[in-house]
């Protein structure tokens, strides 16, 4: 019997506000242990939560950039639990009203293009940190209680693991557009759990599904879903049945191992935070967010491959982070040509950046400087080989590509008289060469070439050597 | 006519960390079956065109400007607390 997976996914994406959602403490990343608690935080008598506005503007800015319809009146309601990571026993969550639903968004993968619905992104407060030792007990760390989330959780559209990936890797690309998160797995600011189930094809209704967690790279995502969904057909094929549990991805062995048997959510006893009024959100305010949000990865996609004819391949590397497209747009506004500029941005620049472990913002390279760099390689002022040596230069101290090139006496040698010299004297060196060439070994002129670059430090220009060695040879 | 059983009473007070003994429970479970009758009749009311109240003010946009203020001093928070270390709280371990 063959199966259809079905899976659905639930993203947490931390909100880079100045301060927590309830409270004015500061929420940051990396302070250190339990310096940013209000006693809101902790629910200590008499305190009162109050609502961050920025943390709204960006819930309703990442729902609009997700194609939501953007709640008109929403509230807030506690979630029961207990368990040390939050003092006051209840998450503050919203339930029936959130801020965002009915969304999509088009992922491309494998060769076809889909749309994944969005059902809705609800704001929420994160939970303290926890440390497991295992001499009896755990460490607490409070400084990420009430960070502002928002959780976005699709419909159960999802029916590979490669669409999972590309869903996340959009969904990254177009939350780290609207500014309102920085999205990094390794920080915690984006996570993401997996609901999955498999069922007969032809089958209408879903099967029993279980929730995977700790999928900390988008890797992991993939392969976290592809090892649930083949236990889960061993299951199936043997006549047992899938129980609803809560999995955890184990990353040494790429298996999943049972965390809990899940409770119904019944037992989380929602009510409505008495505390927190609700909040009207009118025509004005829309618009005012709508009006904030830069343009999406999409558009810019459509806009490469329209207006710059750029392949497809090279707009969706481009747009995959704003830092790389504005970097891109930049480049190409200072004159440089755009696919020379996409090569440079998606070969050399990101050769450097992966070796270097930095990013580009970390580095002295500007849109001026790399488009001084590629303008230098158009009008054939400098070859590619020498345009490495520049780049070198310019990624390490920055500046403009042409003073270096004047300074180090990189300009290349395209002065006809000066390589016949070259020429010349090489094949004077060089007659067994010659001889080769003359009796069909092609590669012999390779040699020569090599012979001229190296002659001349790498500054002859190479199509203008190659045509003149040639016609070099055919005189002897 | 009766609706919370013993089990249902000490299912709840788990959730609160609350202990339960039987004869405490069978109480409970009386008690709340009246509420509850109580509480059924008002299912009786027709509220077709009753907008749902979540608040009995009706107060709306109650919101604070995105600016960190005084927070708790470490040291005095950490009074509060039964164990800790390296300004960390300690708890009892409590796995997944």
């Amino acid at each position: 019997m063959n199966f259809e997976t079905i899976v659905g996914l639930e993203v947490h994406v931390e909100l880079k506000t100045d301060t927590k959602i309830f409270s004015p403490a500061p929420a940051h990343f990396g302070a250190a242990p339990n310096m940013n608690i209000h006693p809101t935080d902790l629910a200590y008598p008499g305190t009162l939560p109050t609502m961050n506005k920025q943390a709204i503007d960006f819930g309703m800015k990442a729902s609009m950039a997700l194609n939501c319809d953007v709640a008109r009146v929403m509230n807030f309601d506690r979630k029961h639990y207990f368990y040390p990571d939050n003092p006051k026993a209840y998450q503050v969550s919203q339930d029936d009203r959130p801020v965002g639903a009915n969304g999509w968004i088009e992922i491309e993968v494998d060769g076809y293009k889909k749309k994944i619905r969005i059902e809705r992104v609800h704001l929420e407060e994160d939970a303290g940190k926890l440390t497991h030792s295992d001499n009896g007990y755990s460490l607490v760390d409070l400084n990420r209680q009430g960070t502002p989330l928002i959780e976005i959780v699709t419909e159960a559209d999802i029916r590979t693991p490669n669409e999972a990936y590309a869903f996340l890797e959009k969904l990254k690309a177009i939350i780290q557009y609207t500014g309102v998160s920085d999205v990094r797995m390794e920080e915690g600011s984006l996570r993401c759990d997996a609901n999955i189930s498999l069922r007969p094809y032809g089958q209408d209704e879903f099967g029993t599904k279980t929730e995977l967690k700790n999928l900390n790279s988008f890797n992991f995502v993939r392969r976290g879903i592809a090892n649930e969904v083949e236990r889960q057909e061993k299951l199936l094929l043997s006549g047992e049945k899938i129980v609803q549990q809560t999995r955890r991805y184990d990353e040494a062995t790429g298996q999943t191992v049972l965390m809990r048997i899940k409770g119904s959510a019944n037992d989380y006893r929602f009510i409505n935070d008495p505390d927190l009024p609700e909040i009207v959100i009118d025509e004005d305010w829309i618009e005012r967010v709508r009006a904030e949000i830069p343009e999406l990865p999409d558009a810019r996609k459509n806009r490469y491959v329209s207006e710059l004819d750029l392949p497809a391949y090279d707009a969706h590397v481009l747009t995959l982070t704003k830092e790389m497209s504005d970097f891109f747009d930049e480049t190409v506004k200072a004159g440089a040509d755009a696919k020379l500029a996409s090569n440079w941005l998606m070969g050399g620049v990101s050769e450097y950046l992966n070796a270097e472990g930095k990013e580009l913002k970390e580095t002295p390279i500007t849109p001026a400087g790399l488009a001084s760099l590629v303008k230098l390689i158009s009008d054939g002022t400098i070859s590619s080989k020498i345009a490495k040596k520049v780049f070198k230069e310019l990624a390490e101290n920055g500046g403009d590509a042409a003073v270096i090139v004047k300074e180090k006496g990189l300009v290349q040698i395209s002065d006809e008289g000066t390589l016949r010299k070259v020429i010349s004297e090489i094949l004077d060196a060089n007659e067994q060469s010659i001889e080769d060439y003359k009796n069909g070994k092609d590669r012999a002129v390779g040699f020569l070439v090599g012979q001229v670059m190296k002659a001349t430090k790498g500054q002859a220009n190479p199509p203008l050597v190659n045509k003149l060695l040639l016609e070099e040879i055919s005189k002897r | 006519m009766s609706n919370f059983t013993k089990e249902d009473i000490q299912y709840y007070a788990n959730f609160a960390r609350i202990d339960m003994p039987d004869a405490e429970a069978e109480k409970y479970a009386t008690r709340l079956d009246t509420l509850l009758e109580f509480s059924d009749r008002l299912k009786e009311l027709d509220t077709t065109d009753v907008e749902p109240m979540t608040h009995p003010l009706a107060i709306v946009n109650v919101l604070r400007e995105d600016t960190p203020e005084d927070i708790l001093n470490r040291d005095e928070m950490l009074k509060s607390v039964e164990d800790h270390e390296d300004g960390l709280i300690k708890v009892p371990n409590i796995l997944d």
